[in-house]
């Protein structure tokens, strides 16, 4: 029986015991006075015996089942077909279980297919019996519910102190992602030290990891010099922010201080379709329409080789994508502002120009800084703008009509197509990830104690 | 800096004597020159703002301009004759009671061809071969479902409309120009006049692309469909909903309600503000580690990029439902607290249901964003070309975003509109969920 089907018919228990309880809770509700509890919290209180423990049994053997399942195939077949311990027999035990579960049709190895046989065998029985505990499991459940059923028994306060528990738990995947992502990337990038010193990574300026497939070099990996993406990661960041920086803080100017309620209702939803907009419609933008203009451009002013992925289109068009951003925090900040200090500034006589040069944007400048470190933190992580319009090579260049590469470009073209898990290749590719995670980490931990700090200013 | 002080307070004294002239030519150009520049400042806002704009108006131009083609396809009719020799089958097994699995294992190779050497008049069997590659290279498969869908048809010959291949469908859209020398040209001066011919007497029509909606994906340009990658986002959505929704308003609930003042509040705050920030990529990397990597889930499956899409929206849930719930004013809470209600009860019977158009605001977008997200899913796999249409969590899927970013790698002339279609159709599910969000904070908002 599947997982999904199992924990379904718990659940169809579950909700049976839940009518079971609550019906005969139900009952001893006329003489209120001594009843504690209403049906529904008694429904409740059978539910969760009912459904919990029995889900907890098929979970943990979901969990748990591939590594009983395979070797008792294994010891199962004749000693001269069992596989070598290892890769071998992993391969073969994944050959196996699709051949089971009927994705793949051919069997390659000598004996998948008894073993298949064996596999599908093993697996039912198993299931069955996992099953049937489940279904004791539910029914001991059950009972243990109902024979509480009693009018001064306190199901609310059970059933209350499940639901505080569950809050809890929910309130903790947001530290356990974070752990989860330190963890995997800090695993993943030490294995990637024990082959590239970490000095050669940071430092080193030659970049080009395709070499270290090479199986027969063994110890001599390719080059991981990372500078070459930091460098393109800043450079496309810099002519990002150069766009957004200007045409963000003063959109918000504008909204915020001279823009009737009318222009505003208008253009708000327009920058908020431009934030709406997938990266990826800006990618494809970006390498159709921006890369030719920015290309003939080049030839315009007489560059002799402008390249067809230039750092201009993808900074350009990631400029874009930040503008909105920009603006809505720099409106926030703007408009955080007490009133009393623009008010002040124009009874002096200042126009508006002078009391938001001189004032408005003095006052909220931490505010503006928190989100152009914001702004910065999601230039530097933007992925699929510079995956399809910055190129691959990794060159040093200060020339915008060049092509160059970023931390993120190279993430995802290590991590697609065809490679083996192990290599130190792939594993580069999590060792700039935790780049970029600490990096941007850094940017978001400050930007927001900035802005934090400069709300409370003016509270 | 005293000194500076002391020798400035006459100069000072001196001014404030002498009331300022305002019509003084000093002081006229000097006003002049303030309101100029203030028109300037103000000038800058608008321009600023008229760019992003005009930004946006030319992408969505682009994108209308060239993915409106992508919803028509150019067919070609052809005369089909479902005859025993064509096909090479006997009519006394077709009428038998294996019927069907004869017709299906019939040979369908000849007839687009055989169709096509009667309209032009052709009987060179390598000129049939070139006329053949005006149509799609999936015909004889389209001829084949027809008459499997309509066994009636044996022994007859019927008239069907067939895709024309990639490159007659670009011809015909003007994407490959006539006139253009043949060498530069993708068409063959002999081709493109069997093709006018054709399209003289009638035999080639434009009409609406349905096999874009319906049908699996395609290396084929004029085959391509969006319909496999809509079904993965819309189960990759569902996991997503059904994880990063509950998870998202319980934690909301937890914060704001329940949580002690103390470093584990604070700590669990901090965290989510800044996963909120943390580039999409890095949520990637953690599915490939952990959720193929660490529990061995099924690659390409639209249940393990649901539940990385799940972990990266649900900062954006937990917030929005922050927002809501705080909007709640306390005397509901007092007021319920008042008649005996426990504290949970106050909660989930009376705060929750009322911030429940803040959270589900905040939830459509989150949803919104997660539909449009492209670089997590790419890292855990679903990238990989699929045939088939998924029908389960654990099926090979992709999503719409990555179906452009394939097309858009794809060489071929014919995916240029196919790309812009398909982004076409992702906007327009972004507009119907950003509709939705916003019809919901306009008809149900309260403000207390």
């Amino acid at each position: 029986m599947p997982l999904s089907a199992l924990v379904l018919l718990l659940l169809g228990l579950a909700t049976i015991g839940f009518l079971v309880s609550r019906g005969r809770a139900a009952q001893f509700q006329a003489d209120f006075r001594a009843v504690h509890s209403r049906p529904n919290y008694h429904g409740w209180f059978s539910f969760i015996w009912v459904f919990l423990p029995a889900a907890l049994l098929v979970v943990a053997w979901s969990l748990f089942a591939p590594s009983y399942i395979g070797p008792s195939v294994i010891n199962s077949l004749p000693a001269e077909v069992q596989p070598e311990p290892g890769i071998a027999r992993q391969m073969f035990l994944n050959e196996v279980r699709s051949l089971a579960e009927g994705t793949s049709d051919y069997a390659f190895s000598p004996g998948a297919e008894e073993a298949a046989a064996q596999y599908k065998a093993i697996a039912t029985r198993a299931n069955w019996v996992v099953a049937a505990l489940a279904g004791a499991l539910a029914l001991l459940g059950f009972f243990y519910a109902f024979t509480r059923v009693k009018p001064q028994f306190r199901a609310r306060t059970r059933v209350e102190r499940f639901m505080m528990g569950l809050l809890i738990i929910a309130s903790i995947v947001a530290i356990m992602t974070t752990l989860g992502i330190v963890f995997s990337l800090l695993f993943e990038s030490l294995r990637f030290f024990d082959k590239v010193s970490p000095i050669e990574f940071l430092f080193g300026t030659h970049w080009s990891p395709q070499q270290a497939i090479r199986a027969d070099q063994v110890g001599s990996s390719g080059a991981f010099g990372a500078v070459p993406l930091f460098w393109g990661t800043a450079f496309i960041t810099i002519i990002a922010m150069a766009v957004a920086v200007p045409i963000g803080l003063l959109s918000a100017i504008y909204l915020t201080q001279y823009a009737s309620s009318r222009f505003r209702k208008w253009m708000k939803p327009i920058l908020e379709i431009l934030a709406g907009v997938p990266t990826v419609v800006y990618g494809y933008f970006a390498a159709l329409t921006v890369a030719p203009l920015v290309r003939q451009f080049g030839y315009a002013i007489g560059l002799s080789d402008p390249s067809s992925e230039s750092a201009l289109a993808a900074g350009l068009v990631m400029g874009v994508m930040i503008i909105p951003f920009m603006s809505s925090l720099s409106d926030d900040a703007i408009t955080a502002v007490p009133s009393a200090m623009k008010d002040g500034s124009l009874a002096l006589g200042a126009t508006p120009s002078e009391t938001i040069r001189k004032v408005l944007i003095p006052a909220a400048l931490p505010g503006i800084v928190g989100g152009f470190l914001l702004a910065v933190s999601r230039a530097i992580g933007e992925t699929m703008i510079v995956v399809m319009a910055a190129g691959l090579a990794a060159n040093m260049t200060a020339n915008p009509f060049q092509s160059v590469t970023t931390v993120t470009t190279q993430i995802v073209a290590l991590l697609t197509g065809d490679q083996e898990f192990d290599s130190a290749k792939t594993l580069s590719a999590f060792a700039l990830g935790l780049v970029l995670f600490l990096v941007t980490l850094a940017l978001n931990v400050y930007a927001l104690r900035v802005v934090k700090k400069y709300r409370e200013a003016y509270e | 800096m005293n000194n500076a002080a002391m020798t400035s307070r006459p100069a000072e004294e001196e001014t404030m004597q002498r009331p300022t002239d305002w019509k003084s030519p000093e002081m006229v150009a000097r006003i002049r020159k303030r309101y100029r520049s203030e028109k300037l400042f103000r000038t800058m806002g608008l321009v600023a703002l008229t760019f992003a704009g005009a930004f946006l108006a030319f992408l969505l131009f682009t994108m209308v301009r060239n993915g409106l083609p992508g919803f028509e396809a150019t067919e070609v009719r052809l005369n089909v004759a479902y005859t025993e020799q064509s096909l090479g089958v006997s009519a006394a097994d077709v009428k038998g009671p294996n019927g069907l699995e004869t017709l299906r294992n019939a040979d369908y190779g000849l007839l687009a061809g055989d169709a096509l050497a009667a309209k032009l008049g052709i009987a060179d069997p390598n000129e049939i071969m070139r006329a053949e590659r005006m149509v799609s290279q999936a015909t004889s498969t389209i001829l084949r479902d027809h008459l499997l869908a309509n066994p009636s048809l044996f022994g007859k010959t019927v008239p069907v409309w067939v895709p024309a291949a990639s490159d007659f469908d670009m011809l015909r859209k003007g994407n490959i120009r006539r006139d253009a020398p043949e060498g530069v040209r993708r068409i063959s001066d002999d081709m493109l006049a069997y093709f006018e011919k054709l399209e003289a007497s009638g035999d080639v029509r434009t009409a609406f692309n349905t096999r874009f909606f319906t049908s699996a994906d395609s290396r084929d340009p004029e085959l391509a469909s969006v319909w496999g990658a809509t079904v993965g986002s819309l189960l990759t959505l569902f996991v997503t909903l059904l994880i990063s929704f509950p998870i998202g308003v319980l934690t909301a609930v937890y914060l704001e309600e329940f949580a002690p003042k103390n470093r584990i509040t604070d700590f669990i705050e901090v965290n989510i503000n800044n996963l909120a920030a943390v580039p999409s990529i890095i949520f990637g990397l953690l599915g490939l580690a952990v959720f193929l990597g660490t529990f061995g889930m099924p690659r390409s499956a639209p249940l393990v990029g649901g539940l990385t899409l799940a972990l990266m929206t649900l900062p954006t849930i937990v917030i929005a439902s922050r927002v809501a719930i705080r909007a709640v004013p306390p005397s509901i809470r007092d007021a319920a607290r008042g008649i005996g209600a426990s504290p949970l009860q106050v909660v989930f019977h009376h705060v929750v249901p009322l911030s429940m158009p803040g959270i589900l605001t905040g939830t459509i977008i989150g949803m919104a964003r997660a539909l449009g997200e492209t670089a997590p899913l790419l890292m855990i796999g679903m990238r990989a070309f699929i045939v088939d249409v998924p029908r389960s969590l654990e099926d090979p899927a992709t999503v719409l975003p990555v179906q452009v970013f394939l097309w858009s790698d794809s060489i071929e002339r014919g995916f240029v509109e196919k790309t812009s279609a398909a982004i076409l159709v992702l906007l327009v599910f972004l507009m119907l969920m950003n509709g939705l969000a916003i019809y919901l904070r306009q008809k149900f908002e309260r403000r207390w």
